[in-house]
């Protein structure tokens, strides 16, 4: 039997395992992939895939996107790098909206008037969160969130290394780079985010899905049965169930392209049918081994390891490069205030979410569960008052 | 490099190429250090440098020459190190003229045979030093120069580190130190750069004059005592006909900025091959005999002359020892039959007549001289410029080994190659036998290969190949044993150097010879007295009276006191911040060459923050954080007799060990063969006059004129707007050279799956290219197609006051049915020109006309071909003049002649063949 | 598959582990929590260097019943410090995809397909063409009368994918045959 337990941020905070009770518990794993320094080798798709044993998913056409040619994270692609080319009045644009946030966030600039908690749903966007729609800007967290933390958080950049030491001391550096580049070209390394209210853990029927020790999510491959559930649950489109069409090799000698078993010896792919997704290389992890993509990343762009530290480098490495000018940068998945609690997998961005394909305001679909139940128990309450009054009042005709 | 403070990335895509070692960029770059890419087009290492400079191919002597003029005006020039550890104060022979003085050419030059003289480069010598009147050369070295060109320098990226230059006889050069005299290196150098100025870079590279001013500053900068500027290049320097000197522009620059032989300066190579440096210092080359001694031309008919064509006795440094290197290595071949009555064996070495490198064995294909070809882990049909060329050499072949994974194109042309598809070939008419042996990888065998910064690594063999797969070790292991074993009886001289051969190798039982025991051969060993048998430690152990042998003399030590030191695996290296206790450099084991510059004369390090090895007074020696790379002993102020010859000649302010003179040359009195210093030339192929010069191209470049292999007319001459773009080839990150590692593997070919061509959004409106829609691409020697990404990575530069067009183009992609991914050959676009010092060819500038749309499929492909070189007026001659104008008015009568007759001879008929 | 054991039931496992929710030790299958990486059961590893652009990157190889089932960066290697490009990151693939030829062949002339060989005969018969074709481009003498003593009738190219010893064997076996016409991509 499944209990479905309405996300509750509060109780669990940024450990997701608090509940789970593991005998031995470990800290939060994660990984913080900074795209500033990401040189789209794609060595960590090719790595993941090559530990993973998982089979090449391509019709070997170009995708008319840049240099990406494996468009997007699915069954097969657990590691994806998107390629965006960008002219400089989007740059500027990005650099601008990265600045708005660090000034909005900043207590002594706040438009007077704006509601607080305007104020601290911004903030979250600059020490760490998702970077929310206007809409937020404008004073409306989205609906369905836990309160903001308070005002504590907003003063991420005093723990900058070699920054600025107090917010407002950061608007006398100036941000402005010598020479704002006529063109760039932005590279991230997609992954699963291994949420901390995680949507496809959450609708799971069977127990196929389940938090590790390490705080991940993990998809078990002989306990799935294809259901489909969790692909609708996840709000970054991320999990998939792999099919069974798995592109050929154009040669002569057809064999299927993934084989472990050696030369000759064609192998059928594993798990046709079944969820799939980045296990955080769970199979790794239980014997302290990075995951693949990390270990393999020429440039550390993607860096593994307990997810508070990692944070707390991002949220650093931002600063830094605010205070060098670069005020594009900006995290995604550091508040663990947003639709998702945060996720396990944080990102330094260079422009707004969206420009790399990913959702501005991504919800666990089973966030409002528990105003739903409650407003159901409302309901059921009202249905077995109305029923037991129609007993009482029925009986007394 | 990660200790650099700045780094300048010019001809390297380095992120894309070489991911892994670019990690040391992006730890600079954390530290603070400016990363420059000067590139053509803006590729995945642009996007993370601080700033790209799009630059015109084939124009970067003229953006470094002007650095050079910036250095030298601005007074940024780094005066102690410049005056003590280079040539800058030593004066030129009065008969020098410079590339100024003659319109491009320097003194020396032969309209007929094409080449130099270099007599004239010659330093001045001292009054009454002796040392001959003329300086540098007799008639043997002059009458081989070209030749030796090669040899002095084998392949330009290796040089940098290989070969020691050529032998320099004055040893006591004129010098002054205040560096006034007119005819002083440093003075002629300042007056041949005067003209390289920014507005130059911007007319000629395309480059505003504010970004070079900010590229110069920001390199002047970061060099200096505190400070160090990196330079990183790969092949879009060296594939040039002047790529030699892209190299040596550089290095004069650096020597300015005195940042060679420091931390965090230097010119890093960038190499693409798991061995290439390996395959250069013990070379699978035609000139070269391991450790950069030189094949023996056909001049050098006794030991003797071959030993003073390398060096002379009493030149400084190592290569005085050259005579020991030989001795050893003609030991290690044919042990006792090598003995002093017979110059050591020197005549089972087959002699040179002249080039005869890849291009001109395939010459010999066609013209059906070379009748058997051995493949061994190379693609030509793919990787090799003008692969029409390559694979119709081959058809004319009567046998072909390939030896690979993968059934590669150059396996497979025979039946499904373009020739083929056109009808120039037909399957059943080809008579050539191909013989595929599945080769062993690299976990299924053990060795050592050499990376880029010189560093043997062996490998541990996993397990056993599979089927029947065979390593290259054992392949010809056995293939010796046999042609051995069938030639036992013979009394025939020409098979003695096979019989005396030392090959008798341990193996395994499966057949696979013992890695370590060649290794051993190569590191050397005792011959004679109570330590025979003995590993060597050093090849200053090495002796020519034959009692010593060794294979490869720059490799000696890697099993000194027999352990195989290419395995060390220390983890990280070691504690020493040159980790050098991982794997083993060559030589002797330094991780930094000419480390004692990295102290200034008086063997103090320059600066706290650059130091690297210093003298210690007490100790007497040099010490510091790497092997100095100096005789340990010598101080800095000592002036031995430079008549002593050889190391001992080092004074203590001599760093460059392998050079004649101990100093690094800012001027090249000998070696290279195309001018003393580097001149640009425009490449073969060009849409603008060369602007400095009224010389177009380098005039002693090896031009392959035959009707397969025409070149684009000079710009402005009739036909010259048939060809109007430039292009450019270039790897990707997800693939390897020609395919056969990477489009095979579904993980890689999915990521790169289609040959495509970059463009700007500018031109792809002039000529109507639709964004990933299909191109055809059209140059002097072939069409193909390609998807069409439109992308502002590529900007149109103008460049003199007109525009240029460069059209970018990976050349991963070959015609074939095998692999999982297929697409038409960049190269095949590529003609073949040759820079003359080390025949590599010009692969990165060339001529092309790009239209929307799939390429004409059979005999309307020669067609189309046909039609541009006719509307062009191509002829075998087009292009390929040596001095620009000598030929202009008889060039235009015999254009209309020849062209007709290629009309008259093309492939109309089928199965023809050339 | 153990014993069945009412207590594994995962509705027990929740309230015997106090995983309260039911979505984390109360659903591991057996298999899950007997996950070991394979690096860690292989057979071996053993070190090695990367074979595709000459960085040099350390690699390490773990074989598994003499089969390699993994190639991952060496993280004592002080070049790479455990970091591979995709190329090092695919060279699990390189070495077994299924499409890798482990076959001698032959392609007989004017054939229109290759044929299979054992690699005695086939040896055999390059060994046979090797000393004819350097017989037919044999030269004593140039024009001058100058010894060349070499044969332009036999050709190679390749060894920047080699080892140094292979290399090695190659230059001192054609040198010793008097064929000069060595080259590889250096020169490329």
């Amino acid at each position: 039997m499944q209990r479905l337990t309405a996300p509750d941020a509060a109780a669990v905070g940024d450990n997701p395992t608090a509940d789970a009770h593991y005998e031995h518990p470990h800290a939060r794993k994660g990984f913080f992939t900074d795209t500033s320094i990401c040189i789209g080798c794609k060595a960590c798709e090719v790595a993941c895939k090559e530990w993973n044993r998982n089979p090449a998913d391509s019709d070997y056409e170009l995708s008319n996107s840049s240099f990406d040619n494996s468009e997007g994270l699915g069954a097969d692609t657990w590691r994806h790098v998107a390629f965006i080319e960008q002219d400089r009045s989007r740059i500027e644009a990005a650099r601008e909206s990265g600045r708005e946030l660090v000034s909005l966030g900043m207590p002594r600039i706040r438009p007077a008037g704006v509601p607080t908690t305007a104020g601290e749903a911004i903030t979250t966007a600059v020490t760490g969160g998702m970077t929310g729609p206007l809409s937020e800007v404008a004073g409306r967290p989205p609906s369905g969130l836990p309160p903001a933390p308070d005002l504590g958080e907003l003063d991420v950049l005093s723990s900058l290394g070699g920054g600025p030491t107090r917010p407002e001391d950061a608007r006398a550096v100036d941000t402005t780079p010598p020479d704002t580049p006529e063109f760039r070209w932005l590279m991230s390394s997609d992954v699963c985010k291994h949420c901390t209210n995680a949507g496809c853990l959450d609708v799971c029927p069977t127990g196929a899905l389940f938090r590790t020790e390490h705080g991940t999510v993990v998809v078990q491959d002989d306990v799935c049965n294809g259901c489909g559930t969790c692909v609708a649950g996840c709000p970054f489109g991320v999990i998939e169930r792999r099919k069974d069409g798995i592109a050929q090799p154009k040669t002569e000698r057809s064999a299927a392209p993934v084989t472990p078993t050696g030369p000759g010896k064609p192998e059928k792919a594993r798990n046709v049918g079944v969820a799939q997704k980045c296990t955080l290389c769970y199979d790794r992890l239980v014997d302290d081994q990075t995951p693949a993509c990390a270990q393999a990343c020429p440039t550390t762009s993607i860096k593994y390891g307990e997810r508070e530290d990692l944070v707390g480098g991002a949220r650093e490495r931002v600063a830094r490069l605010h205070a060098e000018g670069r005020t594009e940068a900006r995290l995604y998945g550091a508040n663990p205030n947003d639709g998702v609690g945060g996720t396990g997998s944080v990102f330094l961005l260079l422009d707004e979410p969206e420009v790399y394909g990913l959702p501005p305001d991504p919800r666990v679909p089973t966030a409002d569960l528990p105003r739903m139940y409650a407003r159901a128990g409302i309901a059921m309450a009202g249905m077995a008052a109305a029923s037991a009054l129609a007993f009482v009042l029925g009986g007394r005709r | 490099m990660a200790n650099a403070d700045c780094i300048v990335i010019q001809g390297s895509n380095m992120a894309e190429a070489h991911p892994v070692g670019f990690q040391w960029v992006t730890e600079a770059k954390a530290r603070g250090a400016k990363v420059f890419h000067v590139d053509p087009r803006f590729s995945r290492t642009s996007a993370v440098a601080d700033k790209h400079v799009p630059i015109r191919a084939g124009s970067d002597i003229v953006l470094l020459g002007a650095l050079i003029n910036y250095v030298l005006t601005q007074e940024k020039w780094f005066r102690e190190y410049v005056v003590a550890y280079t040539n800058a104060a030593t004066i030129v022979n009065e008969d020098f003229r410079d590339a100024e003085d003659l319109d491009g050419l320097f003194s020396g030059y032969d309209e007929e045979s094409g080449g130099y003289d270099m007599k004239s480069w010659a330093y001045e010598p001292e009054p009454g030093s002796g040392s001959g009147g003329a300086g540098v050369g007799n008639g043997a070295a002059e009458d081989s120069a070209r030749e030796d060109g090669a040899e002095a320098s084998t392949e330009a990226a290796g040089q940098q580190y290989g070969s020691g230059g050529p032998d320099v006889e004055t040893r006591l050069p004129r010098r002054d130190e205040t560096l006034q005299h007119p005819r002083t290196v440093f003075q002629i150098l300042k007056r041949h750069y005067a003209r390289y100025t920014p507005e130059m870079v911007r007319d000629a590279c395309g480059i505003s004059v504010a970004d070079f001013e900010e590229l110069a500053r920001t390199i002047t900068e970061n060099s200096g005592r505190e400070r160090t500027t990196c330079f990183a290049y790969a092949v879009g320097w060296t594939q040039h006909t002047v790529g030699a000197q892209y190299i040596r522009t550089a290095t004069i620059l650096q020597l300015l900025l005195g940042n060679m032989g420091r931390p965090g300066g230097g010119i890093m190579a960038l190499r693409g091959h798991a061995s290439i440096q390996g395959c250069t210092d013990i070379p699978t080359l035609f000139n070269l005999l391991p450790g950069y001694l030189p094949m023996p031309t056909v001049e050098k008919q006794d030991l003797g002359t071959y030993i003073e064509s390398i060096a002379s006795k009493k030149q400084k440094g190592y290569w005085a020892e050259a005579d020991a290197y030989t001795v050893s290595l003609l030991k290690a071949w044919w042990g006792e039959a090598a003995h002093a009555g017979n110059d050591y064996a020197y005549d089972y070495i087959p002699r040179l007549t002249g080039p005869h490198g890849t291009y001109q064995t395939v010459e010999g294909m066609i013209a059906g001289d070379v009748e058997g070809y051995f493949l061994l882990g190379q693609n030509p049909a793919v990787g090799s410029a003008n692969g029409r060329m390559q694979r119709m050499g081959m058809s004319h072949l009567k046998w072909l080994v390939v030896r690979d994974f993968q059934l590669i194109e150059s396996a497979t042309w025979w039946k499904d190659g373009p020739e083929i598809a056109t009808g120039e070939l037909r399957t059943e008419d080809i008579d050539t036998e191909v013989f595929f042996f599945p080769a062993a990888n690299h976990v299924e065998k053990a060795g050592t290969f050499t990376q880029t910064q010189r560093l043997l690594q062996w490998r541990h063999q996993a397990v056993a190949p599979p089927g029947d797969a065979q390593s290259e070790l054992q392949f010809f292991h056995e293939l010796g044993k046999r042609i051995r074993a069938r030639l036992a009886d013979s009394t025939d001289p020409r098979d003695r150097p096979l019989l005396d051969l030392t090959w008798d190798y341990p193996e395994d039982e499966h057949g696979e010879p013992d890695g370590e025991a060649i290794l051993r051969e190569i590191n050397g060993h005792q011959l004679t007295g109570p330590d025979a048998g003995t590993l060597l430690s050093s090849y200053t152990q090495m002796k020519a009276d034959g009692s010593t042998a060794g294979g490869c003399w720059i490799y000696t030590g890697v099993f000194a006191d027999g352990i195989n030191h290419a395995a060390d695996r220390t983890p990280g290296g070691g504690d020493g911040p040159q980790t050098e206790e991982w794997g083993w450099a060559w030589p002797s084991n330094r991780r930094i060459l000419y480390n004692r510059a990295s102290a200034d004369p008086q063997g103090r390090p320059w600066s706290e923050r650059k130091k690297l090895v210093w003298w210690d007074e007490d100790q007497g020696k040099w010490v510091g954080n790497d092997v100095p790379d100096f005789p340990v002993d010598r101080a800095p102020g000592s002036a031995p007799d430079p008549s002593l010859g050889g190391a001992a000649a080092l004074a203590g302010d001599d760093p460059f060990i392998m050079q004649a003179d101990g100093k690094g040359w800012l001027f090249a009195p000998k070696g290279m063969v195309d001018g003393p210093l580097p001149t640009h030339y425009e490449p073969q192929e060009s849409p603008v006059r060369n602007p400095l010069y009224r010389q177009q191209h380098n005039p002693t470049r090896v031009t392959l004129p035959r009707k397969d292999n025409l070149s684009a007319p000079e710009p402005g001459a009739p036909g010259s707007d048939v060809y109007p773009f430039v292009f450019t080839t270039y790897r990707l990150t997800e693939h390897h050279t020609a395919g056969g590692m990477s489009r095979w593997l579904p993980y890689l070919a999915e990521l790169q799956p289609e040959m495509f061509c970059e463009v700007s959004p500018e031109l792809a409106a002039e000529r109507g290219l639709e964004p990933y829609g299909w191109a055809t691409l059209i140059s002097p020697r072939a069409a193909i197609e390609a998807k069409v990404l439109v992308t502002e990575r590529m900007r149109p530069l103008r460049v003199g006051g007109q525009t240029v067009h460069q059209i970018g183009l990976p050349y991963h992609w070959g015609v074939g049915n095998d692999a999982v991914v297929t697409g038409d050959s960049a190269n095949d676009l590529l003609g073949i020109t040759l820079d003359p010092n080390v025949l590599i060819q010009g692969s990165k500038v060339g001529a092309v006309d790009i239209r929307p749309g799939r390429r004409p499929r059979g005999r309307e492909l020669l067609r189309l071909v046909e039609d541009y070189q006719r509307r062009a007026h191509l002829t075998v001659d087009t292009g390929n003049e040596g001095v620009t104008g000598s030929h202009e008015e008889a060039g235009a009568e015999e254009a209309t002649d020849r062209s007709e007759r290629l009309d008259h001879e093309s492939t109309d008929q089928p199965g023809a063949e050339e | 598959m153990s014993r069945f054991s009412f207590l594994e039931w995962p509705v027990i496992r929740q309230f015997r582990t106090d995983d309260s929710s039911g979505r984390s030790s109360a659903v591991t299958s057996p298999t899950t929590r007997a996950i070991a990486p394979r690096t860690t059961t292989a057979d071996r590893s053993v070190q090695s260097v990367c074979p595709y652009c000459a960085v040099g990157c350390g690699q390490k190889v773990f074989v598994t019943d003499e089969r390699v089932v993994q190639i991952e960066g060496d993280p004592d290697s002080p070049i790479s410090r455990g970091r591979l490009c995709p190329k090092g990151s695919a060279s699990e693939q390189l070495v077994n995809t299924s499409n890798r030829q482990t076959k001698v062949l032959y392609r007989a002339p004017r054939a229109t397909e290759w044929q299979e060989m054992d690699v005695e005969t086939a040896t055999e018969m390059v060994v046979d063409r090797f000393l004819e074709s350097r017989r037919n481009g044999w030269q004593d003498l140039d024009e001058q009368g100058r010894r060349l003593a070499r044969t332009m009738g036999v050709a190679s190219l390749g060894g920047a994918t080699l080892d140094n010893e292979e290399n090695y064997l190659i230059k001192k076996l054609f040198t010793a045959a008097g064929a000069i016409q060595i080259e590889n991509q250096a020169r490329i």
